[in-house]
């Protein structure tokens, strides 16, 4: 048995989600890394914002807390105690002790209790939360785990989970009055978003200096878009059939944020993602809206993408308003 | 100066779109006024060659009044010109050890054939001079530093190395740096430090910072071996 973890404080009295199988590539991931992007450490965190920060709402946690960001199945692991638990975003097929369940609302697990999450026809990304949130010592002020950086995770080393990992968390309360069953928290209806084979994205075409001319930034909302099979926590290639010519070439390094569209010389745009490099040198098309992402981050390679340019104002209201009541 | 918004949360200040010691000084200038008056409503302050990367905290401001704001403080920098001498006191003087032998020093010939001078002189070259931090990034404490002596200016390798040992420094075009990490890279690489410049368990985690100023000091072998280098 691996069960002997590296994490050598880890006892039988304490609850802890041991890692039977990893999958692909889960990692811990909490709200991100935030203030250190002048030293080149990249802000990381959850890629489906939305997902993430309804996985904590439904279970009362802070935004912050630590969950698994399980990317597309061959996830199973097993709880020591009882826990109340969420999963949000793509549906990969989750089961408690082979019984399905649903997503985006919560469930109660017994000790014992074994999770596994196999795969999806749509989206990638399903994040496995914990009442009280995953008990993991954050690094550099976060527990989000960056492999390229070799920051961040269980190990402080950056490296996705692995069988045997025991992750630490929050015992439930299980001292309930009577038999009643813990009440079920349900995402509303309205803000379950559906994993489409088409989408529309909304941004804000880049005016600057460093942006693309005008006439190469309408030719970007007139076509449509693929991803394209190179996507990573870093970024989402995209491809169209005809690449974009851009004459402003000569840019020089910047500081880059999340959602933004470089055109590399190839002419293929690339929405930089949660991990992405701090800085950069390419032209930009513009910047996907923030709220948007999390429905480009959950799509899977041959997903059909359209780019609809709105205007600032219309976009920083609403994300207000969002981050007014999800990041609480 | 003009101030870009991004996205929702975020703008860059683009200044004069040169790289020179000139505009480092005016990006270091403002980053330091935005961290001192702006500090409650800014979440990443990215400093580079020309231009200032913020991102902000929109459930404390709006993106208007937040523009507003730094339009304010860039005036002010606007005011103080140029050549501001007590800038240069303000900026940390590192001085990093380099061993610059043939055996780390991998593409030392290649930039002595290229510049007519000999090996000696292309490290002297490049040990006497000292060197600003215009931008950091590609890796947590990669920092870009320039300009290196026009001689001994080389560009980027065609085919970069796969790998790239931790503590190499190296010249691309203008610009010298040190490899935090071990990693793939393209730059000629010229000798190694023993110093581990990011440690994720140190406050702050890199040694570098944009505006900080950088000597490079020649050491022996046993030097470099004493203070745990790696050949």
């Amino acid at each position: 048995m691996s069960q002997t973890s590296s994490i050598g404080k880890s006892s039988s009295l304490e609850s802890v989600l041991t890692i039977t199988k990893p999958g692909v590539m889960s990692l811990l991931q909490d709200y991100g890394r935030y203030g250190l992007q002048h030293y080149g450490i990249t802000n990381s965190g959850p890629m489906d914002e939305h997902a993430y920060l309804w996985s904590n709402k439904i279970l009362g946690n802070h935004f912050n807390a630590p969950q698994i960001e399980i990317c597309m199945g061959g996830f199973e692991a097993r709880f020591n105690k009882p826990a109340v638990i969420a999963i949000c975003g793509a549906n990969l097929l989750p089961t408690i002790n082979r019984s399905p369940i649903k997503t985006w609302q919560t469930h109660t697990v017994k000790e014992g209790d074994v999770i596994r999450l196999s795969g999806a026809k749509h989206g990638l990304y399903a994040y496995l939360a914990i009442s009280g949130g995953f008990k993991v010592e954050p690094q550099l002020g976060s527990c989000s785990t960056v492999m390229r950086e070799q920051l961040g995770g269980l190990h402080h080393n950056g490296e996705k989970l692995a069988e045997g990992d025991l992750v630490p968390y929050q015992p439930a309360n299980t001292r309930r009055e009577g038999n009643v069953a813990p009440h079920v928290v349900i995402v509303p209806k309205e803000c379950i978003p559906r994993y489409k084979d088409s989408i529309n994205l909304r941004f804000m075409p880049n005016r600057s200096e460093n942006g693309c001319d005008q006439s190469t930034i309408n030719k970007f909302t007139e076509q449509t878009y693929r991803v394209s099979n190179d996507l990573s926590r870093m970024g989402y290639r995209l491809q169209s059939e005809t690449a974009l010519i851009n004459s402003n070439d000569n840019t020089i390094s910047q500081g880059m944020s999340t959602g933004l569209i470089q055109l590399p010389k190839n002419g293929q745009p690339i929405v930089l993602m949660k991990d992405r490099q701090t800085i950069g040198g390419y032209p930009l098309l513009g910047c996907v809206a923030h709220m948007d992402l999390a429905l480009l981050s959950q799509s899977k390679p041959g997903v059909k993408v359209r780019f609809i340019p709105v205007e600032l104002e219309e976009l920083e209201l609403e994300l207000g308003e969002y981050f007014g009541f999800l990041l609480s | 100066m003009k101030i870009n918004s991004l996205s929702e949360n975020g703008l860059t200040i683009l200044f004069d779109q040169t790289i020179t010691k000139q505009t480092a000084d005016k990006v270091l200038k403002l980053r330091k006024l935005i961290e001192k008056e702006l500090a409650e409503f800014v979440i990443d302050i990215i400093p580079s060659y020309t231009s200032i990367h913020l991102s902000f905290d929109i459930k404390k401001i709006s993106h208007k009044s937040f523009v507003d704001k730094v339009e304010a403080l860039t005036q002010q920098v606007s005011q103080i010109e140029p050549a501001d001498h007590q800038q240069k006191n303000e900026q940390n003087l590192i001085e990093i050890p380099v061993y610059y032998g043939k055996e780390v020093g991998l593409d030392l010939q290649e930039i002595s054939d290229n510049s007519g001078l000999s090996i000696k002189q292309v490290i002297q070259t490049h040990s006497d001079k000292t060197y600003d931090v215009f931008a950091m990034g590609f890796s947590p404490g990669f920092a870009y530093l320039g300009s290196v002596d026009d001689q001994i200016a080389i560009p980027r390798k065609e085919t970069p190395r796969l790998l790239v040992a931790q503590g190499s420094l190296g010249i691309a075009g203008e610009q010298t740096a040190i490899y935090p990490f071990d990693s793939p890279g393209g730059w000629n690489i010229i000798g190694k430090t023993p110093i581990k410049l990011v440690d994720y368990d140190q406050q702050p985690p890199s040694i570098f910072e944009v505006g900080d100023r950088i000597k490079f000091r020649a050491i022996t072998k046993s030097e470099f071996l004493k203070r745990g280098g790696e050949l």
